[in-house]
Order: C-alpha cells, then structure tokens, then sequence
C-alpha cells in the first residue's frame, strides 16, 4: 500500500530575520521578541519598505539578526533619528527597538516628543527593570527594593523615586495612537504581543499616529535567576507594577 | 537673478533652499533665529520637510536619520546648541553621513550673550565631539560669501559624505547686505545606493558608528582618516590681500578680516606695509599658505573676535619663524580697525627704528675721568 507523502513546512525563520546566531543570553527575551516582529513584517509585505533604528544597550546589533536597511543610533536618540528617516520618506515604515535605559531614561525627551508630534513611527520598548548591556545596573523601571549592582541593597524607592511606567505615560499624550504592554511569559501572552505589534505596524501603515508597544522581558542573567525563574518573576512581579493591557486605541 | 538687500540668516536659509535642501529641523536660538523662521515659512510651501525639534539634541539626531536617507539636510544653531549636537555630529562622522550646519556664532562660554562672537573656533575646527574626526569648517566674511559658501557647503558635504559647517559670527547672520542668491537647483529625485530607503529587491543597508574590536574600529578610523587628508589637499580655502610685498601679515576670517582688511588699507595709507591672510576654510586650515608667507614678513598679528582660538593654528604654522601676537575680543565685542592699526605702529617703531642696543655704553667715558 502506498502513502503519498506530502511535505509542508509548519515553521520556518521570518524573511525578515537574518540567518544569524544572536548573542543574547539564554532566556533572554530579546530574541522572541526579535521573531515576533519579523514574522509581522513578513505577514503585511513590508519587509522592502521597513527601516529599523537600533538603540544603545543589549539590542546594539539587532541589525546583525533583521534582514532589513537598519540604522543605530546614538543612546537614546532612536526616536529623533527615526523621526528624520520618516520625515523624509512617508511611504516608508520606520520602527525603533528600544530597551529601558535608553527609551525611560536617557532617551525619554525623544521618545515623549516623537509620542507628542504623532510621529508615524513604531516603537517597541523592551522593558526588563535592568541595564543589561552594562552588567545589571538600577534602571528606571527596575521595581522597588530590586537587587542590582547600583543599587546593591534593593531600589531605594525614598532616594530614587517609584520605577516609571511607560505604557501609561505615553497614553496620556495626543499624538499616541496605540500604546499596548504585552509580555512573553507563556504562549498565550506571546500571542497577545504579536497581535499589538501588528495593529502598531498597521497603524503606521494607516497614517494614524504614534504607536507603543511595550514588552515585560526577562533578564535572567542580570537578575540571577534560571530563565524559567525569570519568566515567573515577569509574570509573578512585573505585571503588579506594570499591568498588561491596551492602553490606548485610537486606531482607525 | 539681480543684488537685494538680504539679512544674513535669511540669504542663508534661501541659498540652503536653493541647494536644494530638502529637509530642516532646527531650535531657536538667537543670533540665527531667523533662519529657522524662513526655513519654517518657505520648506512647507515647496512641499519640502520642516520641523522645530524639542531640542539640539533631537535636532542633530532628526538630521541623522534624514542624512541616512540619503536626503539633502541641514540643521542650524549657535555656540550653546553647538555644544548639544556635539554628540550626534561624533555619530555622524562616523557614519559618514553627508549633513550641513550652520553656526551663528554669539559670545561664550556657558549662556554668554547673544552679541557676535568667533567662539566656536575651537568646538568646530578641533574635534566637534569624542573621538578623531574633523568636520569641513566654512567661514564668510559677508553676506554674499554666506550664500556662496552655504551652496558649497552641501556640495561638499555629499562629495566627501562628511559634515560641512558653516561658520558665520552674529554680525553675519544680523546684518544685511546687497547679495545676489542663486537660481533654484531642484532636489535630486534619487537616493543614494547606500540611503537606507527599503531593502527592496537588495541586501540590506546598515548605517552605524558601533565596529566591535580594535583592529575593525581602527579600520574604520584608517579610512576616516584617509578621507580627511584628502579633504586637507583638495578644499583648503583661502584669500589673500595686499599680501605681495607685506612686512606684516594680520591673519582673520570671517567680520574680524572685514576690520582687519580695513585696517590694513589705513596702515597701506601711511606707508606701512600690511597684508591679510583670510581663512576660507577654518579647517582644513590654510598651513602651506601661511607658512609660505611667513617667510616673507617680519612680523603676524592674529585678530580674532576670541581669546585666541586660531593663535595656535598660527604657530602652528610659521613654525616660530617669525612673532605670532593677536589682538582680540571676547564677550561679543568687535575689534575695531583704530585698534589694529595702534598696535601696528607699534611694530614699525619695534621692527624698523633703530633701538639703543642693551650693551651699548659709552666705554671710554670712565677712563676719561
């Protein structure tokens, strides 16, 4: 008796990742999230029109792993230089990839006046409460009492004030069109982040405005934690300070 | 095309458009105020991009996405928003992105004033942020130069993919002039291969500054390096006048040359024979020129409205061969040509009046006694 045999590919890298080995850290989140962007690109045809601007921390190289025209820029400043690129050319989808030193602290002017203008550019904001490229420090969002090498006593929330959160700054601002925090803890929050990085992406595509999209990530090296600890931490802790949700949808 | 009376920020901005700039984003900042407000009028009009950023910082970085585009683009600010785009000027340079900038330059250091000044010599000549780079320095002494230079400026910037500055002091920028502007050079329709545009039908484009491990980023400097001494040989820029037959050489750019030319046609008038040596091109720095000339003269007088930033460039130079002195201002004062002209009466009396030598005595007096 013969079977035919019907060969089908049930998954394959994106076109719009490189075939390329990340450095990231085991449990990192950098690379799923990496994915899931890519496979959005893939999905709406952009990936001859998308341009992508690389910020200061773990996620320097990210045009090493999207195989798309790519740009990095200075610490912080990913959301002014994305702005030039738009400016110039309309038609073309410009997102910026920003982790949380660079968008909540150094970066926050740019990234709350490209909000403000209703620049239409994506941006899809990385949160792991830590610095990570430079080994661990206090970052802007890192949770009272958090351990790290800045604060090697846990955030002192009397001397630095209470972690910033992001998602709900941003929908305060006009020019916001959507603002979603998703995370990656488990398949179905994955599933939620890649819809809001798809109605972001559309947005833009709309003419609609700015567009967030916040991600709770893990960092299990910088937290000193197993990458399946970490992804507890995220679900368990983060998400009490930093609520997932729409924050905003003003899309057409 | 006819000469009209044109404020020096605004024959700038207009002489921007005409070459074909097609994009601006800028912050006020008195003495170039008006050239961001004529970009804000007239760019919207010929559908082109403007955009009043949230800061110099921003400013330069909107720059930088638009230069890796591959647009025509320009930014503009003065001393205190200088200092601000220094981060993204290094990141440029490194990038090798063409971008033009205009600096109206007003009296420093901190918030200073708002009168003219030359205070940004050494922030634009030296190294306009961290690491080894050197950004084309272009400095008019009037208003039709501004034009001429700013025209130049984009030119050279997207010949050498380097940022081109133009260097204009407060009176520059303020004062009007009857000037003659160009005709209209229309964008041009294409971008450049290496423009980050879209990946369509292509490899991707990268543009960074970040080159992991000393012997890539050292190639990367090699090649930055490399480009700048050909920028050395090819666009050095200078003026000379009534330097033929000088004794004294006064070295000035931008106003400061305009009262030191003055002065020198004053000192010609009694007989004293100057000349001025003027800077087009602040770097790279005319040193084979100066060094040529300062074997000829006796004595150079540098006048600058600083405290002296281009004296060691001037050493630099004439190598000692002959007395470097300056003469100068700072706080947005302006040297005037009386001043220059004291001071070389004071070289004609030092240099050609035979002075008492020290050990000159009459010797034979006390054997008389």
């Amino acid at each position: 008796m013969s079977e035919k045999l019907i060969e089908r590919a049930v998954y394959q890298r994106p076109a719009a990742l490189s075939d390329t080995p990340t450095h990231y850290c085991p449990g990192c989140g950098h690379g799923l999230i990496h994915k899931l962007i890519a496979e959005v690109i893939d999905e709406l045809g952009l990936r001859g029109r998308t341009i992508a601007v690389a910020p200061v921390g773990c996620a320097v190289f990210l045009y090493n792993y999207f195989d798309l025209d790519s740009a990095e820029a200075a610490h912080g400043r990913a959301p002014a230089m994305a702005t030039g690129l738009k400016r110039v050319q309309p038609d073309k989808v410009v997102f910026t990839y920003q982790g949380d030193g660079d968008l909540a602290a150094i970066g926050i002017a740019e990234a709350i006046w490209a909000a403000s203008r209703g620049e239409n550019i994506t941006t899809f904001f990385v949160n792991n409460a830590i610095y990570g490229m430079t080994g661990g420090q206090m970052a802007p969002t890192s949770l009272p009492g958090q351990v790290t090498t800045s604060s090697p006593t846990g955030r002192d929330v009397k001397m630095t004030g209470m972690p910033i959160r992001i998602a709900e700054l941003m929908a305060g601002l006009p020019g916001t069109a959507i603002d979603a925090r998703c995370a990656t803890y488990n398949i179905y929050t994955i599933k939620q982040a890649k819809k809001a990085i798809r109605t972001a992406l559309q947005t833009q595509l709309a003419g609609a405005g700015f567009s967030l999209v916040e991600f709770l990530s893990a960092c299990p090296t910088n937290w000193k934690m197993t990458p399946q600890e970490a992804l507890l931490w995220v679900e368990q802790t983060m998400t009490d300070y930093y609520p997932l949700g729409i924050y905003k949808d003003t899309a057409p | 095309m006819s000469k009209e009376l044109l404020k020096g920020n605004v024959a700038i901005a207009e002489a921007a458009i005409r070459a074909g700039c097609q994009a601006y984003f800028g912050y006020p900042i008195t003495p170039q105020t008006e050239l961001l407000e004529h970009m804000a009028r007239r760019m919207p009009q010929l559908g082109r991009v403007f955009l009043q950023a949230e800061s110099e910082v921003a400013a330069i970085n909107m720059v930088y996405g638009a230069a890796c585009a591959g647009a025509r683009v320009m930014t503009s600010s003065s001393g205190p928003g200088v200092s601000l785009m220094q981060e993204g000027l290094s990141y440029i340079a490194c990038s090798q992105v063409p971008v033009v900038l205009i600096d109206i330059m007003r009296g420093g250091p901190g918030l200073g004033n708002i009168q003219p000044s030359q205070s940004d010599y050494n922030q634009l000549t030296k190294s306009a942020g961290h690491g080894d780079f050197h950004s084309i320095v272009l400095a008019p002494a009037s208003v039709q130069e501004a034009i001429n230079l700013t025209g130049l400026a984009f030119d050279l910037a997207e010949k050498y993919r380097t940022i081109a500055v133009v260097a204009g002091d407060g009176i520059i920028g303020q004062m009007m002039e009857p000037a003659e502007l160009p005709p209209m050079r229309h964008p041009c329709p294409t971008r450049p291969a290496w423009a980050l545009t879209g990946a369509e039908g292509r490899s991707k484009n990268i543009i960074t500054s970040v080159f992991l491990g000393g012997a890539n980023l050292e190639k990367v400097n090699d090649r930055l390096q490399a480009k700048l001494e050909r920028i050395h040989t090819a666009e050095t820029r200078y003026a000379d006048f009534m330097t033929t037959d000088a004794d004294i050489l006064l070295v000035a750019f931008g106003t400061a040359a305009r009262v030191a030319q003055t002065a020198v046609r004053q000192a010609r008038q009694e007989g004293i024979r100057a000349g001025l040596l003027r800077p087009i091109t602040l770097w790279p720095f005319p040193h084979m020129r100066l060094e040529q000339l300062s074997r000829q003269v006796e004595a150079i007088l540098v006048v600058e409205m600083n405290a002296g930033q281009m004296v060691d460039d001037v050493r630099l130079a004439v190598g000692g061969l002959v007395p470097v002195d300056f003469l100068g201002h700072t706080g947005g004062v302006v040297p005037l040509p009386d001043e220059i002209l004291d001071r070389l009466h004071g070289y004609t009396r030092r240099l050609w009046t035979p002075a008492p030598h020290p050990d000159d005595y009459d010797w034979l007096e006390p054997m008389a006694a």
